[in-house]
């Protein structure tokens, strides 16, 4: 739906393109379609009016002369409204206090809270040097604690058991009590799943808040959720003193609506995005980048941040060194490239990161997971001198290597053509560096300036 | 006999009441549109927000618009307009009514997927007291070898239903299944619900994953899985309509569950995908309206819009 959104809006950008300034009248038209498109990307209605309104000023005032054309203005304008409604700053988790600081979660059934859990746990250890100890207040569904339990033992965290017979306050306090004796610094407390308008639940967790007093406390929201989400943080929001947000399965097809309606109604900012189901899949939020990402100007920033955490630095360091002394980029290490672009989640995943026409090419390229098997497969098939030294590959060398891999001849040359367009961009970074490249991208997105 | 027959009806009696409780919202905001007005372009102007705020989605909002407006220039009053909505609604949420027919195959293998969080496990314990509540011997399968705990959820589950749950610590779903399916045959049990780790569309190996889970069950019982299910939180937006061709295309889907409707203001993503697959209609076959055990129900169109409008 996001994408659905970017494509809209350059479709938008495209049918004003052709005036020479924003009026009244041709904003309207334009204006229906942002509110559409926002619905359809689940963004709440209230909201959407009001952002509505918020871009028609924006967009008819001072701020478009200058521009080069009026569509890239309301463009610009509508990126620089989202940005400003989903929070304009990162905000990291607050937890100057005297140790342990408590931090609690909250949310709908089925949001994300466990894993949440598991996931900030994990962060801050292995992050921020912190001594985190888990607890689950959760007494009601089947075999939670026993997740938080296991999830806590994969991370190498420590966790305060507890049991399905106690009552949540009882867990929470002797919770707080163990990590006071045993110097934790951060205690985590997940809480059941419930429902914004079960009155005897959301009593059980302003309870738990007022007993265990948290520095942080931690609204879990479902990216994927509809309408109903405004209603739902706004509830929770009169319950507790909220500090943050967490949008969890951001890895999904991404849609922000949720984002921008929860964000709005509480004015808490959004702290964290889950982006994976494995423990280290907990980003910060950035909303610049979210709102760009909306606008289908792609996400390249954190796909940047996420291969300089996957990608093994020792590897890329040798690599980086053998351009720089000339040797030339050959098969063995176009196959090292392939494994690690699996490593950061496969292609899928880093297409959704690209902006809309790259990520479009990308896709009608047919570069999937299935066909970087076959790469790998070919390039298995070659002996030690063949990739270190491409150029020798010859006819019956190459229906060796086909037969060996169980391919036509064909897609041994297509790959070979791959590898060399793939050499020459390397000679080109090499040159320029890859932030030159950046910046080339750059240039091919709407409404940056 | 006297007294079975009661019983059944106050259980119908209190699944309405708590349907219509659950979307009461909706309804709220839909029904009191109507009351005492002329037709002018505030009252489609509210209705279109009714609909909207409801989850419906742009295209089914235009849709049922459409319909209202063509009624309107034949010069129907606002009452008149809410009858004509109801029976749009009814004629397009019907084809989702259907019978579940799961007899002649046994065991009968029901397959369930769906993302992160929408409910399946939680719906399998359920499902068991509801089959068996018909008299079916059932057994679960543990198929989400992936999530922490989520095998001891299911068995959580099977004790509350003194029904059988075979698992297996890690290992490949499909052997889970598998083994299960195999179980239940030698056991000579009637009915395998198969439960399955949560997965996003995006993930495409994932994707692939429960594709070759459905073959492992084919080769375990032939001609299973006789249904294949995908489990809906009603909280979704119009994200689910992307579920179900996801699922769709990767499993062949024979029908929808739709959980955690007793929020507040939703039902209206029933439209949105009803609207989306009116070429081939896939069947609701159940709608979960509470936590309790019994809360699961099958899907009845008229009761679901009368619980929407009256």
């Amino acid at each position: 739906m996001l994408e659905n959104l970017s494509e809209r809006l350059s479709r938008i950008a495209k049918t004003i393109r052709g005036e020479a300034r924003l009026t009244e009248a041709n904003i309207q038209e334009a204006l229906r379609e942002v509110r559409m498109a926002l619905l359809e990307a689940d963004v709440a209605l209230p909201v959407v009016k009001a952002f509505i309104e918020r871009v028609r000023e924006a967009a008819l005032g001072a701020e478009v002369v200058g521009s080069l054309t009026p569509g890239q203005a309301l463009v610009g304008v509508v990126h620089r409204e989202l940005t400003a409604l989903m929070g304009g700053e990162d905000a990291a988790l607050d937890l100057a206090v005297t140790p342990p600081a408590v931090v609690l979660l909250a949310g709908l059934q089925g949001s994300g809270k466990t894993t949440t859990a598991a996931k900030l746990a994990k962060m801050l250890a292995a992050e921020r040097q912190k001594k985190p100890l888990l607890v689950s207040c959760d007494v009601y569904r089947p075999a939670a604690i026993e997740q938080l339990r296991t999830l806590a033992g994969q991370i190498g965290v420590d966790f305060f058991p507890s049991a399905i017979g106690q009552k949540p306050m009882a867990i929470a306090l002797a919770a707080l009590d163990h990590a006071k004796k045993h110097y934790h610094d951060v205690l985590l407390v997940d809480t059941a799943g419930r429902l914004a308008i079960d009155a005897t639940m959301m009593q059980e967790i302003a309870g738990l808040h007022a007993a265990l007093k948290p520095v942080e406390t931690l609204f879990i929201v479902d990216s994927m959720q509809g309408q109903d989400s405004v209603k739902v943080a706004k509830a929770f929001g009169d319950a507790l003193p909220l500090t943050g947000i967490v949008l969890t399965k951001l890895d999904g097809d991404a849609r922000g609506g949720a984002a921008l309606s929860v964000r709005q109604v509480t004015g808490k900012p959004i702290k964290f995005a889950g982006v994976s189901e494995k423990p280290d899949g907990l980003e910060l939020f950035h909303p610049e980048r979210m709102a760009s990402r909306i606008l289908g100007m792609g996400d390249v920033l954190s796909l940047v941040e996420e291969a300089r955490k996957t990608v093994d630095l020792d590897e890329a360091k040798k690599f980086a060194e053998k351009l720089k002394k000339g040797k030339g980029f050959n098969l063995e290490d176009f196959k090292q490239q392939i494994g690690q672009m699996r490593k950061m989640g496969g292609i899928s995943s880093m297409i959704d990161k690209l902006p809309a026409q790259f990520a479009q090419a990308a896709q009608s390229s047919q570069m999937d997971e299935k066909q970087l098997r076959r790469v790998e497969g070919i390039i298995d098939s070659m002996t030690p001198a063949e990739r270190m030294r491409p150029e020798i590959l010859k006819a019956s060398r190459k229906r060796r290597i086909a037969a060996g891999a169980g391919v036509p001849v064909q897609e041994v040359n297509r790959l070979l053509n791959q590898f060399e367009q793939m050499q020459e961009m390397m000679k080109r970074i090499q040159k320029g560096g890859l932030a030159k490249m950046m910046r080339g991208m750059k240039g091919f997105m709407p409404g940056t300036r | 006999m006297l007294e079975l027959s009661s019983k059944i009806a106050r259980a119908e009696l209190s699944w309405a009441t708590r349907l219509r409780s659950g979307l009461g919202k909706t309804r709220s905001r839909l029904s009191g549109l109507f009351s005492d007005r002329s037709v002018d372009p505030a009252l489609f102007e509210e209705i279109e927000t009714a609909l909207l705020a409801s989850d419906a989605g742009a295209e089914a909002t235009r849709f049922l618009l459409a319909a209202l407006h063509e009624r309107a220039s034949q010069g129907a009053t606002a009452g008149q307009l809410k009858t004509a909505l109801q029976a749009i609604l009814v004629e397009l949420l019907a084809p989702l009514e259907q019978t579940l027919d799961l007899s002649g195959k046994k065991p009968c293998v029901v397959m369930l997927a769906g993302v992160n969080g929408s409910g399946k496990t939680t719906s399998i314990g359920k499902l068991a007291r509801y089959f068996q509540d018909q008299g079916r011997s059932v057994l679960l399968a543990a198929g989400d070898t992936f999530r922490a705990a989520a095998r001891e959820q299911l068995a959580a589950w099977g004790e509350e239903n003194a029904v059988a749950v075979v698992a297996q610590s890690g290992g490949d779903p499909g052997a889970v299944l598998f083994d299960a399916i195999v179980a239940a045959r030698s056991r000579g049990i009637d009915l395998v619900l198969a439960d399955t780790a949560g997965r996003l569309p995006t993930q495409l190996h994932l994707m692939e994953e429960i594709g070759r889970i459905k073959r492992v069950i084919a080769k375990a019982e032939p001609g299973a899985p006789h249904e294949v299910w995908l489990v809906l939180d009603a909280n979704t937006g119009q994200n689910a309509l992307k579920q179900v061709e996801a699922f769709d295309d990767a499993l062949g889907l024979t029908g929808l569950i739709l959980t955690k409707l007793d929020g507040t203001a939703k039902g209206g993503i029933v439209c949105a995908i009803a609207l989306a697959r009116s070429q081939r209609p896939l069947p609701l076959r159940f709608v979960g309206v509470g936590e309790g055990i019994a809360d699961l129900r099958p899907f009845a169109a008229d009761a679901f819009v009368s619980a929407l409008l009256d």
